[in-house]
């Protein structure tokens, strides 16, 4: 048993919190329920540090720092909320829309996507950046799901989970900028896969449409990543 | 190792050399092979046979003026001679003693040579770079048992501190600060990695070095692992580069049959080794994080930081991660002292850099000079200004994250600091000279393209923002922009230098903003007169395409 670490004071917001020195900032304002807005962080999987919604000012920096991996210290300020902030926050969103077809009215993920609820809590009404429209696939080869990578927004969770938790290593990224997308194996087919095991970890943990299971239709398609917590609990427990 | 094996070997090879001083030195870096320069040595070589001449013909590293290749040295006469082609051997040869040819003399006493400050190259050019006891016979590996024998590892982080050297890979971080926090971190295992990715459009510095005196990176790389108690060495070294490959592999071999690597090294308790690992193309492993990534086997994508290297590098371990000309400069500092090199430079850059000068200046090469060499003294005096016909309009240096710096800005001393005010970078040295047959809109758009295509992919705004400005850019090229347009972009820069993860996405803007600052105007043109004053894009013929 590690000793316990030791405890820090900081001020999130004009508020003042206390948080144990291995808690991220994220942690910690969550805790407080001071809200910071995330998209590739997902509760139980390690922390990527990509989609940058997180990213809070410290007092005395002036670089802006992810809240999901930054660690607290004593005697931090944090503010989560300002103009500025708020307006990266707003450009990511809309970064997002115009990279790949994200069309919310014929989507399977509508009004329960991660993407689309980000956009109405940060108030992006329209997108300003032209739409690049790429011409994606579809692998349709799973026997129970489907990768549709127009509605994918590279958070990695779904490698993450696969990786961590899974154990499978299907997942995987491909190419770069622009191109990078997401392939299973050696970029083959997701039904031809030897690795994958078919849990549909990846599906639940997927923050769009990009991952979902097929024949399930509105309601029936939401998605749950609740069992990561009670994994990590239990085998927590085992160890 | 001891000293005096050492100076044993030295002599011996200096012995042999002045056995038969006569020697032709043929360049034999990437620059001069790219013409032909290995025919240039193999027809000296049968000529030197034919005629029964008592003359050694030496594959050399890089002589500087790559412009003019291929270079061939004559010593000890010292005619130097341009532009050599296979059919000139029997002239040279023939005039081995005497009078030189004097349609391929070059002279050495012009300002390109003459202005120059060599510590990095001073090897370069001069010694057979497949040799170590070549190496040896000009002080080399010195410093290494010096360091081992005569220094305890504080010793050598203070020295280092002291001579002022800042990282040369473009960020300028405090070398022996590095140095200190690696030696002071805990940790059973630490490395020490050797960053040869070098990637910038238009520079070869690191290629050079690597090409031609490659001892020296190793030896620098080594005193750095006693420095900070490294067992395990890397030089990442991009694919691209096999010369630098082939040459720096022969290197470890050869040191490790004199004992540099290996145990015991010097009869002492330090033990050290090291390999290369290539690259895969990708520019982003130039980045430490992502770089520690490839090396690990995973791909190439950087990571959030703090933990830094120096705390959690390569396989979590404490690891000190410079570049080759910092690793290259470390020899001259042990041997000579820090405050001999900290004599060298500004008040708060000190030391020398090396430039590979390339673009519209008539003397294109790899130039050494002292921090504080003014850009006009680089561009006019050692480079010769832009040939006829043209005006000078604007140098690039820091390659796709430094900016574009304007005529009236050319009294400015090189240092970190001044060219960052500037809104550029030092960078790792590349500096591209452009003249008014260059457009500004247009240079931020191709380097925009680089950035956008060697974006790793990870964080949003450097994969979608570049991709987005690169749109944005185009359409000015094209005509087809509007002043909305321009509004966005600006937005853009802001938001992606603010908020991408990793250095490449933070400083991705930079060529743009400069070029922004200083040629506003051109910006302006292509938008509302759908003009392009170079007359590089076609914005006139696209009146009336709608975007």
């Amino acid at each position: 048993m590690n000793p316990a670490p030791s405890v820090k004071t900081l001020m999130i917001d004009g508020k003042d919190v206390s948080a144990r020195a291995d808690q991220s900032i994220l942690d910690a304002a969550r805790e407080n329920a001071i809200p910071i807005p995330t998209l590739c962080h997902l509760d139980g999987l390690s922390e990527a540090g990509a989609c940058r919604l997180c990213l809070v000012e410290l007092k005395g920096t002036l670089r802006l720092q992810p809240a999901c991996v930054t660690l607290v210290e004593e005697g931090m300020e944090v503010t989560t909320q300002s103009p500025r902030l708020e307006k990266y926050r707003r450009m990511v969103v809309e970064l997002l829309f115009s990279e790949r077809n994200h069309v919310c009215s014929v989507c399977v993920s509508n009004n329960m996507c991660e993407l689309q609820d980000m956009a109405k809590q940060l108030g992006v009404t329209h997108v300003r950046f032209p739409y690049r429209y790429p011409r994606l696939p579809v692998d349709t080869t799973h026997e129970r799901f489907t990768m549709d990578h127009n509605r994918c927004i590279l958070c990695t969770r779904c490698v993450r989970v696969c990786t961590e938790i899974e154990g499978a290593h299907t997942w995987g990224v491909f190419g770069r900028g622009v191109d990078a997308h997401l392939i299973t194996d050696l970029d083959i087919p997701w039904g031809t896969s030897d690795t994958c095991t078919s849990c549909g970890k990846c599906v639940q943990v997927c923050p769009t449409g990009a991952l979902f299971e097929k024949s399930k239709v509105g309601m029936q398609s939401q998605k749950n990543p609740d069992f990561l917590n009670y994994l990590n609990e239990m085998r927590e427990i085992e160890r | 190792m001891t000293f005096e094996e050492l100076e044993q070997i030295a002599a011996e090879t200096r012995e042999n050399r002045e056995k038969s001083p006569r020697e032709l030195n043929v360049c034999v870096a990437a620059g001069c092979l790219s013409l032909h320069s290995d025919a240039v040595k193999k027809s000296l070589e049968e000529e030197v046979k034919r005629t029964g001449a008592t003359c050694r013909v030496r594959g050399t590293g890089c002589m500087g003026l790559c412009s003019l290749g291929p270079l061939v040295a004559s010593e000890p006469s010292g005619q130097f001679y341009k532009s050599v082609a296979a059919a000139d051997a029997a002239e040279i040869v023939e005039n081995l003693e005497g009078a030189p040819v004097p349609r391929l003399l070059c002279s050495r006493e012009q300002p390109f040579f003459q202005r120059q400050n060599l510590i990095v190259l001073e090897n370069s050019g001069r010694i057979d770079p497949e040799k170590i006891e070549e190496y040896i016979a000009v002080d080399g590996y010195r410093a290494l048992v010096h360091a081992l024998t005569e220094m305890n590892p504080n010793e050598i982080v203070q020295e280092v501190s002291k001579s002022g050297l800042r990282g040369r890979g473009g960020a300028g971080y405090p070398t022996g600060l590095k140095w200190g926090t690696v030696a002071k971190t805990a940790g059973t295992t630490k490395y020490v990695i050797c960053n040869a990715d070098e990637g910038d459009p238009g520079a070869f510095m690191d290629r050079s070095v690597l090409e031609s005196d490659p001892h020296r990176v190793l030896e620098g790389m080594a005193i750095a692992a006693y420095a900070v108690g490294a067992t395990h060495g890397y030089i990442y070294v991009r694919a691209e580069y096999p010369l630098a490959v082939k040459r720096f592999g022969t290197a470890i071999r050869e040191a490790r049959r004199l004992g540099f690597l290996g145990s015991q090294i010097c009869n002492t308790k330090f033990n050290f080794d090291m390999e290369v690992r290539i690259g895969g193309g990708a520019f982003v492993c130039g980045e430490e994080t992502a770089l520690i990534a490839s090396i690990e086997g995973r791909r190439g994508s950087p990571r959030p930081r703090p933990p830094y290297p120096a705390q959690a590098g390569l396989w979590d371990m404490p690891t000190l991660i410079n570049n080759v000309e910092t690793f290259a400069n470390i020899p001259s500092i042990v041997r000579r002292g820090g405050d001999w090199y900290a004599s060298i430079g500004t008040k708060k850059s000190k030391g020398t850099k090396v430039f590979a000068l390339t673009g519209k200046v008539r003397n294109v090469g790899l130039i050494e000079v002292p921090m504080g060499t003014t850009l006009r003294q680089i561009i006019y005096e050692i480079g010769g200004g832009v040939p006829e016909g043209h005006k000078f309009k604007a140098v690039q240096t820091g390659g796709p994250s430094g900016g574009c710096i304007p005529e009236q800005f050319l009294d400015l001393s090189v240092d970190y600091e001044s060219l960052r005010e500037l809104g550029s970078i030092m960078g790792s040295g590349g500096m591209i000279v452009m003249d008014d047959s260059a457009c500004m809109v247009n240079v931020a758009r191709y380097f925009m393209e680089f950035c956008m295509s060697e974006s790793c992919g990870k964080c949003i705004p450097c994969r979608s923002g570049t991709a987005q400005m690169f749109e944005l850019l185009t359409r000015m090229t094209l005509g087809t922009a509007t002043a909305r347009d321009l509004e966005l972009l600006e937005e853009l820069c802001d938001m992606v230098s603010s908020t991408s993860l990793c250095g490449l996405g933070q400083s991705a803007p930079n060529p743009v903003l400069s070029t922004l600052r200083y040629f506003r105007d051109e910006y302006i043109e292509h938008i509302n007169e759908k003009r392009c004053r170079a007359g590089v894009c076609e914005c006139g013929s696209a009146v009336g395409v709608t975007a």
